[in-house]
């Protein structure tokens, strides 16, 4: 099969050597490189609307009912709205496009040595509607009645309805979005699947394949089957918002739990459809900088499977107080819990990689550590989340945020700065500074866990989540409990700025930084074998793969790699 | 540990700390352990000059016992929390015990109405005794309740209760507690529901036999000053709706200003 599709491709190479102008090199463009950026930078931009948005809420509770400098009053609509897309565009508009489409589109036909994705103006495509969607979310926030204020999961009627949210367009506006989003994700992920699948270099088996793409393409296939769902509830809530249907409404015999089921079969996919890629970028690029062979390459493939597979039946353990037969929740209870064994094996093999190696904390490989460690915390709180009575206490209250933004933030920011650090010199053909780049580590870790480990304890106080004063509640509004408020807050603010270093390395070592080589850290993979930045068509003949990608400090050579494209010593 | 911070005041909320106590023990021992391999790791194997990695590929029995064993130790303490869990939950919310009372909390945006059963223990005969984000209750008494919403999704929940519950619109939930210490505590909506949310509290008081008969009097003659009131001073800044309306666009002002 791979032969057959060899074949096409060298066909298909021989197009593109034509100069393009600049309207279809870059905002028009098919090349799968370009798109990756467009989607990068794209992500970035509303990583910078979601880091804003945290910081007016955050100020709001440290200081209540006082002006946030550059912000203004933050009301209780305000908030609300603040607090939902806070999420959604995190969730939505920063880790999926970011890791899964950016990095996705980037790495994908590099990694298994073709010159572009199989269908590149579906590509561009998915492209347009992503944005299409952005701008839609954006707008969202400016119409009357203001943004959509009631949470991420937006359940109905608060939802549905406008006389109970009091934002009409904003709701509307809100679903409409995430519906494009999807259907974007959906064209892209088409493109993934047949692209690792069909295009693969010639001689790469399925057990070549690194763990980055295998894993990227585990999330994709995770996020289509489960998607379908969502979108079907995303038309009945938009239905419910315009035209009057009663879906989600009691009184003309919907159910507002149907509404929880459809978004959470997706929702909580979703969590590993996020993880996913960044666990794959982690697995690279600890091999890369510890110069080892990944522990155990089958097994932690074999329990990403599992994992994808658990997670389609674990959904209602969001809730377990909402409502359903508590005899029910029993059996979430065991499948939720169940999710801990392949993800403690898969843990563990990350870690028995670093044994026996030889480390260098270059800054990829600090990001790529610091989000196993950080990961593990998260991990290990949901324990205490998957258990049905504990979920009694903490439901919706602040240890179930600390919990996800322990999994959420190495998953996404974490992630994205680890990809970003590790394919730099690759995307732009220059190094970014290494001094600069861990003072940003250090930087963005520490207040990092300043900021969401002292939630736990908000949260283990009872205190409960979205709420825009805790002056309003006597047993919260104490001073012992203000104090972790404004410590977390300050935190925050401490974290954003140094995300202004990371923004300054990045153009300067854009335009201005040492000149990478092809392969400035010996990494084995197929992308490293060619120039720094690729050009349009990426190999000039197409590679031959002989090896896996992580024989790192193999016996018997002098060098500590052995690219996967080096054909084989004869002796 | 939940109880350094609020007070355990129900029959269950033992169960559920202790839960959270064996769950910590589990936890923190794995997670101990597995940080203090992974820093031990990164320092032993810091990069040297002249040392080269090792080559193990993972897949070999020797190899992949390391990490199976604790794996299979995972398992085991898997089963033991599910255990414990399913034994705590089936208790609080599966079986309903007898009940001594009974009150129907109803959620609307933002408030709380409570109606108390009155003397004879039925709701809907003419002595309930009906308040606003006030409820009373007697301590050591099971009590039921029937859960519901007028609107959108409301929780009623009670941190010192350990008491969590989603009030869904077109329906009736009941469940059941048992207040084991007398005072006054927070309810708070736990669940998003709009614009109010913030402010959407009510008083829970769990009063001893003879203060209950007093209050419950008092209730009826109209001469009672709301428990809820008092304890939040006298704030008059609940938001109206419509003064929502119009005020949204400060948001959009500071950006107009920027560009």
């Amino acid at each position: 099969m791979s032969q057959e599709a060899a074949t096409v491709q060298t066909d298909i190479h021989e197009e593109h050597h034509e100069e393009l102008n600049f309207l279809h090199k870059y905002i028009l463009p098919t090349d799968h490189k370009i798109i990756a950026m467009q989607y990068i930078f794209t992500g970035m931009i509303m990583a910078i609307i979601g880091g804003y948005f945290a910081y007016a809420f955050r100020m709001q509770l440290a200081f209540p009912g006082e002006l946030v400098p550059f912000y203004g009053l933050v009301g209780p609509g305000e908030y609300n709205m603040l607090v939902t897309n806070h999420g959604t565009i995190m969730i939505f508009w920063v880790a999926m496009p970011v890791l899964i489409a950016g990095f996705g589109n980037y790495i994908i036909p590099l990694m298994i040595g073709c010159d572009d994705m199989v269908f590149p103006r579906l590509n561009r495509l998915s492209y347009q509607i992503f944005l299409v969607s952005a701008l839609v979310l954006i707008l969202s926030f400016f119409v009357k009645g203001g943004g959509f204020g009631g949470a991420w999961t937006s359940y109905p009627p608060l939802s549905s309805a406008a006389e109970y949210s009091l934002t009409d367009w904003g709701s509307s506006l809100w679903v409409l979005a995430v519906a494009l989003e999807f259907v974007s994700f959906l064209l892209g992920g088409i493109n993934f699947i047949t692209t690792t699948m069909n295009a693969r270099a010639p001689g790469m088996k399925m057990m070549d394949i690194p763990i980055a793409v295998w894993f990227i393409v585990l999330a994709v296939i995770l996020f289509m089957a489960s998607v379908g769902p969502l979108i079907a509830g995303a038309v009945m809530l938009f239905m419910d918002q315009r035209i009057g249907t009663t879906f989600f409404l009691p009184s003309g015999g919907g159910d507002p739990l149907l509404w929880q089921h459809l978004f959470w079969f997706f929702g909580h996919p979703e969590v590993y459809v996020v993880l996913l890629p960044t666990l794959g970028i982690v697995a690279d690029i600890i091999t890369v900088f510890a110069r080892k062979k990944l522990f155990g390459y089958r097994t932690v493939l074999y329990t990403a499977f599992a994992t994808g597979g658990l997670s389609f039946v674990v959904w209602a353990h969001h809730q377990f107080i909402a409502g359903i037969d508590p005899r029910m929740a029993n059996v979430f209870v065991v499948t939720t819990v169940l999710i801990s064994i392949p993800l403690a094996e898969m843990m563990f093999s990350y870690i028995a990689t670093l044994y026996g190696g030889s480390i260098e904390f270059k800054t990829p490989m600090l990001w790529a550590l610091s989000f196993l460690a950080a990961f593990l915390i998260g991990g290990v709180t949901g324990i205490y989340l998957g258990a049905s009575a504990l979920d009694v206490y903490f439901h919706d209250s602040y240890f179930v945020l600390a919990h996800f933004h322990y999994t959420f933030f190495p998953i996404t920011i974490i992630g994205m700065f680890a990809a970003i650090t590790y394919w730099f010199p690759k995307m732009f053909g220059r190094m970014m500074n290494e001094t600069l780049g861990k003072i940003h580590f250090w930087g963005t870790f520490i207040p990092f866990n300043c900021i969401f480990l002292p939630l736990f304890f908000l949260g283990l106080a009872g205190q409960h989540r979205r709420i825009y004063n805790y002056n309003h509640f006597p047993d919260l509004a104490t001073q012992e409990l203000q104090d972790i408020r404004v410590f977390a807050t300050a935190s925050l603010v401490v974290m954003l700025f140094f995300q202004l270093i990371f923004i300054y390395n990045f153009f300067v070592s854009m335009f201005k930084g040492e000149k990478a080589p092809n392969n400035p850290w010996k990494a084995n993979s197929l992308e490293w074998s060619i120039p720094s930045p690729p050009p349009h068509g990426n190999f000039k003949t197409l590679p031959t793969v002989y090896r896996g990608p992580y024989e790192y400090s193999a016996p018997g050579r002098d060098l500590d790699y052995w690219p996967q494209n080096e054909p084989p010593e004869k002796s | 540990m939940i109880e350094y911070y609020v007070q355990s005041a129900s029959s269950f909320a033992g169960d559920i700390d202790n839960l959270f106590l064996v769950i910590t023990l589990i936890i923190g021992f794995w997670f101990f352990l597995v940080f203090g391999i992974f820093v031990y790791l990164m320092v032993r194997y810091r990069r040297k000059d002249g040392v080269k990695a090792k080559y193990i590929t993972g897949e070999k029995h020797s190899e992949t016992k390391w990490t199976h064993y604790p794996h299979y130790a995972v398992v085991a303490f898997d089963v033991v929390i599910i255990a414990i869990n399913i034994l705590v939950w089936v208790d609080i919310k599966q079986t309903l015990p007898p009940r001594d009372n009974l009150v129907r909390v109803i959620g609307q945006q933002w408030s709380w109405s409570f109606i108390h059963a009155g003397p004879d223990g039925e709701l809907d005969t003419p002595d309930d005794v009906a308040t606003v984000n006030d409820l009373h209750l007697k301590v050591g008494e099971t009590y039921h309740y029937e859960l519901q919403s007028r609107d959108v999704l409301h929780n009623f929940a009670v941190p010192a209760f350990r008491l969590r519950q989603d009030a869904v619109p077109g329906r009736t939930i009941s469940g059941w507690f048992k207040p084991t210490k007398t005072g006054t505590f927070d309810l708070q909506c736990a669940e998003m529901c709009g614009y109010g949310h913030g402010i959407m509290g009510a008083a829970v008081t769990v009063h001893s036999e003879e203060s209950f008969n007093a209050t419950m009097a008092q209730i009826q003659k109209g001469s009672y000053e709301s428990h809820y009131q008092k304890r939040m001073g006298t704030k008059t800044d609940l938001p109206s709706k419509t003064s929502h309306i119009g005020k949204e666009d400060s948001f959009a002002a500071l950006l107009a200003s920027i560009f």
